[in-house]
């Protein structure tokens, strides 16, 4: 590791102009950051602590929820509003990491967390994201793990978090401060595809700080869940997943639906060519399969992934038809 | 401000490189608390952090001013052992014993979370507010604790047996913890 600089951030205003420093870097649980630095893949010259900052879980009167940046995992996925509004990112939460990781890691830090693509943590391999212009040894590498969906010549690696997978079918808003101002993303525009840049992972402006996420109020996402494919049933990163909120009307056809995938791209996948295919449809297995069918369409697997399309298509299938089933209140992954 | 290790005041290393396992073992000699991987993927630096557990070597000891650690030399003040460090023995839970120390951290603090209603990856009604420390629940909730030599259902004997009776669950029948 590298020297570094460390402080901590006592107030937003004070974490922004210490991390708008050229070299500085926030701090969150420090599970992805630590181990980063250590193989010397990171290498900030100074740290701005801001697990001090706001990490507050309130549900507002507008039926919205905030959840503060530096909420710990354990604590967002206990808290009984996300339980019982939002079941889907509670699963999310807890499909990811352990107990321990989940108890250190931040709201923040999860959602910056970097790729897992393992070119990218071998500093004696070539990776764009690491180095950009170097190329990309997971092209023709081994590349299980990489993405299908929104790929580019210059990099196939995918994120790798699970809860962020939830927050954008559920349509979260990222609120961020920075030294121009405060201002708000929608979740699916936080995080980017790689096209030529991919060192790049989201459109944050160089010191810019999240503060936290807001839910909207979605009385149907009481009717969600997360399915996480992956090659030891825990403490493994997903291979395929699925978080889905699903709302039948009364005659069996689909009034609204959210769908997002992990493990398939750069970033968390919302699914919107199977959810425009799904509104107004019977909420049958048949439209599911049309509706997965389309969303993978332009799926472009590579050597040793083959098996994901199929694996993302039965997964979108199994999720939404377990929502169609289940009372809204036992539903299980 | 100092960090407060097993009841004692100790002062924050000044260089803000050092991990809090670092910390532990070479610093202050506390060798219990293992480095097994070093990244987070094992487990076997788990140690109690105002109760909860976490992963000290991913943690930098500057992150821990002001606030208590425990490590597994500190679960009992007076010497004698946890009633899971009697559980372990009574139950053969280790075989080399490099995992059980990060274990039994592991374990206390999951026994904490169990009692506060966090839910797991495995728990069926998420909306409610008690959990039954099932076998299920008990391997997914140990699941960030690795075991090389493959001690797993002596472990998972030792904790459900040490946590049956707070939790209200029963213990799990033989047949099921063999299988
Ligand atoms: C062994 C292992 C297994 C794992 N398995 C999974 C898994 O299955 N699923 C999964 O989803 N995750 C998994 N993780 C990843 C884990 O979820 C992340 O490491 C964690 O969420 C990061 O949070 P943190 O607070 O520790 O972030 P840190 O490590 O502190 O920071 C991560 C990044 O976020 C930035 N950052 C932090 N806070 C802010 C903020 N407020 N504003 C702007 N930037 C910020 C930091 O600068 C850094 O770049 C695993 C990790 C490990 C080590
Ligand atoms: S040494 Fe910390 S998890 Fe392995
Ligand atoms: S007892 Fe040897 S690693 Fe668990």
């Amino acid at each position: 590791m590298t020297p570094f600089d460390y402080a901590r951030a006592g107030d937003t205003a004070a974490a922004v102009r210490m991390g708008s420093v050229a070299g500085a870097r926030y701090l969150g649980g420090g599970t992805n950051l630590v181990d980063l630095m250590r193989e010397n893949i990171e290498q900030p010259a100074s740290l701005v602590d801001v697990t001090g900052l706001g990490s507050a879980i309130e549900e507002r009167a507008d039926g919205t929820v905030w959840i503060g940046a530096a909420a710990r995992n354990t604590a967002i996925a206990g808290h009984a509003a996300i339980r019982r509004r939002y079941p889907a990112l509670s699963r999310a939460i807890l499909a990811g990491a352990s107990g321990q990781i989940r108890n250190m890691a931040t709201l923040g830090g999860n959602l910056l967390q970097r790729t897992r693509c393992t070119y990218f943590y071998d500093d004696a391999a070539r990776c764009n994201k690491r180095e950009p212009g170097s190329g990309c040894d997971a092209i023709d590498g081994f590349n299980r793990i990489h993405a299908i969906l929104g790929a580019s010549v210059a990099c196939v690696a995918t994120h790798p978090s699970d809860m962020c997978v939830a927050l954008a079918a559920l349509d979260a808003v990222v609120h961020l401060e920075g030294s121009a101002g405060a201002r708000t993303l929608p979740f699916d525009a936080l995080h980017r595809l790689p096209g030529g840049r991919p060192d790049r992972d989201t459109e944050l402006q160089p010191g810019e700080l999240v503060t936290g996420i807001e839910l909207p109020s979605l009385a149907f996402a009481a009717r969600s869940t997360y399915r996480k494919v992956r090659d030891r049933s825990s403490y493994a990163f997903a291979l395929v997943s699925v978080a889905a909120a699903l709302d039948v009307g009364g005659d069996g056809t689909v009034r609204d639906v959210r769908i997002a995938l992990g493990g398939v791209a750069h970033k968390p996948w919302r699914a919107h060519i199977a959810e425009q295919s799904l509104r107004g449809q019977p909420a049958t297995e048949a439209s599911f399969r049309a509706a997965a069918a389309a969303e993978l369409a332009d799926a472009a697997p590579l050597t040793h992934n083959a098996f994901k399309p199929e694996l993302a298509r039965r997964t979108i299938v199994a999720v939404l038809s377990g929502l169609t089933e289940t009372p809204m209140k036992e539903m299980a992954p | 401000m100092p960090i407060t290790i097993n009841g004692q005041s100790v002062a924050v290393p000044t260089d803000p490189r050092v991990s809090l396992l670092d910390l532990l073992r070479e610093h202050l000699h506390l060798s219990g608390t293992k480095k097994g991987c070093n990244q987070g993927a094992c487990g076997a630096c788990t140690v109690l952090a105002d109760g909860e557990r976490i992963l000290s070597c991913l943690a930098l000891a500057v992150q821990f001013e002001g606030r208590s650690v425990l490590s597994i030399e500190g679960i009992t003040d007076d010497g004698a052992l946890h009633p899971l460090q009697q559980a372990f023995i009574e139950h053969d839970g280790y075989q080399c014993g490099y995992c059980t120390p990060g274990q039994i951290c592991s374990a206390i603090g999951m026994a904490s979370e169990i009692e506060r209603g966090v839910p797991s990856a495995v728990t069926a009604d998420l909306a409610s507010d008690s959990i039954d420390l099932t076998h299920e629940e008990l391997r997914e909730r140990m699941s960030g604790n690795l075991c090389r030599c493959g001690a797993h259902n002596g472990i998972v004997d030792a904790i459900s047996e040490t946590y049956a009776s707070r939790t209200g669950a029963s213990r799990p029948a033989v047949a099921e913890i063999a299988e």
